[in-house]
């Protein structure tokens, strides 16, 4: 990547930006509330935008442009079928039992509902997976400056090794990152994370205007490309016939139902940031609010993937300053040995898209002898054939800056459930307000510190992404099951809980080992008990591992709740649907009240849908 | 919490903003055959935006000031 003078300034500008914030708000950090939980002062706008911010980590916004070029418009279906309903749910119903309890974080409300053991179990299981969160996203961001070849050129100005840009990339990020959450907590997360958010669209816009520009418009994309890539419903009713693989009950109950109302209802990530804000109202605002820009998001993130494909491998020469410079694309890329740039990985990319090549420069092939093609890098190939340098050092500041803003959302978590949920609950009872404070500065740093490990472990065991996933998906999918009976059905004990939390992983775990996606080896994949059954694609394995996991933990919750003594009724009143007082809506405008919204926001989904029916 | 967060955001985008016109004005380069002088058109909807966000961050600044010297806020806070 050929960047100058101008493009370093404009990424010297944000991250000074960035610090800056942390420094400004280092004096408003007096008491524990202040740091964790900002306050719960924000205004609802401000939380809404770090609501999806934090959400944004890099791999939406390189996984979803990967999607978006290997699946098309039907990868819309993670947002509007997706994260908007889990959203608006979060919203109007949940927001009032994690705000009116006055818990902390969410295994705190675990507690106040339940017993120490559920909470224990979230807060533990959490950690540990927020932590690798982090670590993995400071990984993939310094794999994707390496591949890029951002910092080579100044490298080799400075006379430093090549090697080292991996590592520099991970300690850098982690020292910034670092900075702001210690100086101002929360908040400096929050504002950081808002300043992110319209850096992204300040960046990818751009990208969308000048690609669909280029191409003719959404008609001469959709011309240029298979008939399934832009219709999101088309061929839904069987898995054979649409890209995804699965057919649509598994996609609404797997991904629309179990994994993201999973993940957007109870992940203390997004969750903690409704939490800060300053008023009930605002707080069930939050995620709607946030639903807004959240739905209009596939613009942003997965149309490049689609024009990426559509692209036919260009022709305009850049001017180099190196004569001997090899193009790819077009674009000067290294001055010699790339291997990215030689005639057959050319003749063999798919738009824009290059071949997987493996560890000798040679186009890695599927067992029907097809090419593997590197998907994660659609969007970074888009930066470079479409912005040309000032540009490009914006969309790159943006790519990095949604890299950091899902590490310091996963640090901030983090610390906070550190420091309430496990170090204040469990070891030291008898904390000061002070010290709690400042045993949540310390958590920051190990916590970095720790993610800094899982980057490095990531490093040398290149299934660990895939691994994680896997055990994110037996962790969360049971969760939601639990916090619907438990917010929703008074009956529902803490031996109910924990058995149903701890069976529906086990049932996760189970389906996975018993199943195995078509071509695919058994192990990581699944099938490693045995091949009971066999699905057309991953994603179908994905959502219905989902399913049973949900459906199992839903069941024994309940039949063990009928068999053990549930809590008395005035203990649950503020935590339960049936034992609270419906909050009156109070004198806002008609457009602000969340139900209202809620309503906006479901109708305009609706209306996505059948556009891009 | 005391600073505005639309001060910031306004400033580094107006910063931003300033620096890609200025870029695009000085060395025109239209975007790959599409023909647009990218940077100066985007730096110029980047400057735009980062000084409406700077209007309206001191807005609520002065609001803000006024309210603690005892007037009354144009929006209540909900309870």
């Amino acid at each position: 990547m050929n960047l100058t003078a101008i493009d370093w300034t404009i990424m010297l500008v944000y991250f000074a930006f960035v610090l800056g914030i942390g420094v400004a708000l280092k004096r408003y950090m007096r008491t524990s509330t202040d740091f964790f939980l900002a306050g719960r002062a924000i205004p609802a706008w401000i939380c809404g935008l770090a609501f999806i911010s934090a959400n944004l980590g890099a791999q939406e916004v390189i996984g979803m442009g990967a999607s978006g070029a290997k699946y098309g418009i039907a990868t819309s279906h993670f947002y509007w079928i997706g994260a908007i309903p889990a959203m608006v749910f979060v919203g109007v119903f949940m927001m009032p039992f994690y705000y009116g309890s006055r818990a902390r974080s969410v295994p705190e409300y675990l507690r106040l509902r339940f017993d120490e053991k559920t909470r224990g179990l979230n807060a533990i299981s959490f950690a540990i997976m927020t932590v690798f969160s982090s670590g993995i996203s400071m990984y993939a961001m310094a794999r994707l400056i390496q591949t890029l070849r951002i910092f080579d050129a100044f490298f080799l100005r400075m006379n430093l090794s090549h090697e080292s840009i991996f590592d520099v990339s991970i300690f850098l990020s982690a020292i910034i990152v670092l900075a702001y959450i210690l100086l101002g907590g929360l908040t400096s997360a929050i504002y950081n994370e808002v300043l992110q958010f319209f850096l992204i669209v300040a960046g990818f816009f751009p990208l969308v205007w000048l690609g669909l520009k280029n191409v003719g418009g959404w008609q001469g994309l959709a011309r240029k490309l298979p008939e399934s890539f832009t219709h999101s419903w088309r061929g839904m009713s069987s898995p054979d016939t649409n890209p995804l693989g699965v057919e649509w009950f598994g996609l609404v109950a797997g991904l629309g139902f179990v994994l993201s109302f999973g993940y957007w209802c109870t992940d203390f990530l997004v969750v903690q940031r409704a939490m800060a804000a300053d008023s009930m109202s605002a707080a069930r605002r939050t995620p709607l609010i946030a639903a807004i820009p959240k739905m209009f998001f596939p613009f942003l993130v997965i149309l490049p993937g689609l024009i990426a494909v559509a692209v036919p491998a260009m022709t305009a020469q850049r001017a180099a300053p190196d004569s001997s410079a090899i193009r790819y694309q077009g674009v000067v890329v290294q001055a010699s040995g790339d291997r990215l740039a030689t005639a057959e990985v050319l003749r063999s990319s798919k738009g824009l898209i290059p071949p997987k090549l493996d560890a000798t420069g040679n186009p890695v092939v599927d067992s029907n002898g097809k090419p593997q093609y590197d998907y994660d890098l659609a969007i970074p190939m888009m930066l470079l054939h479409y912005f040309p340098t000032g540009l490009l050092g914006l969309g790159l500041t943006a790519l990095l800056a949604s890299f950091m803003s899902g590490m310091a959302g996963n640090v901030t978590a983090f610390n906070t459930v550190w420091t309430y949920d496990i170090y204040h609950a469990y070891l030291n009872r008898k904390a000061s307000d002070a010290h709690l404070l400042w045993m949540g500065r310390m958590a920051t740093i190990f916590g970095i510190v720790l993610s800094i490990a899982a980057a490095y472990v990531a490093v040398k065991f290149n299934n660990i992404m895939d691994m994680l996933q896997l055990v994110f998906a037996f962790v969360n999918a049971p969760l939601f099951a639990t916090f619907l009976l438990g917010m929703f059905w008074k009956r529902t004990t803490g031996h109910g809980a924990f058995a149903g939390l701890l069976s529906g992983t086990v049932a996760a775990a189970l389906h996975h080992g018993l199943t195995l996606p078509i071509g695919q080896p058994t192990g990581i994949k699944g099938g490693w008990i045995s091949v009971h059954h066999y699905y057309p694609s991953e994603m179908a394995q994905n959502f219905w591992t989902a399913i049973f996991a949900w459906s199992t933990c839903f069941l024994v919750t309940i039949l063990i709740s009928f068999v053990t003594k549930p809590r008395e009724e005035h203990e649950l009143v503020g935590l339960v649907y049936s034992l609270t007082e419906k909050t009156k809506e109070e004198n806002v405008a008609w457009y602000s009240r969340p139900s209202a919204l809620a309503g906006i926001v479901l109708g305009l989904t609706l209306l996505l849908n059948v556009v891009f029916w | 919490m005391g600073l505005d967060i639309r001060l910031p955001i306004g400033s580094m985008f107006t910063f931003i903003g300033l620096l890609l016109s200025i870029y695009g004005a000085v060395r025109p380069q239209s975007s790959e055959s599409v023909g647009i002088n990218i940077n100066l058109t985007w730096g110029v909807v980047l400057l735009a935006f980062g000084i409406i966000m700077i209007l309206l961050g001191r807005r609520g600044a002065k609001a803000l000031k006024n309210a603690s010297s005892g007037d009354a806020l144009p929006s209540q806070k909900a309870p």
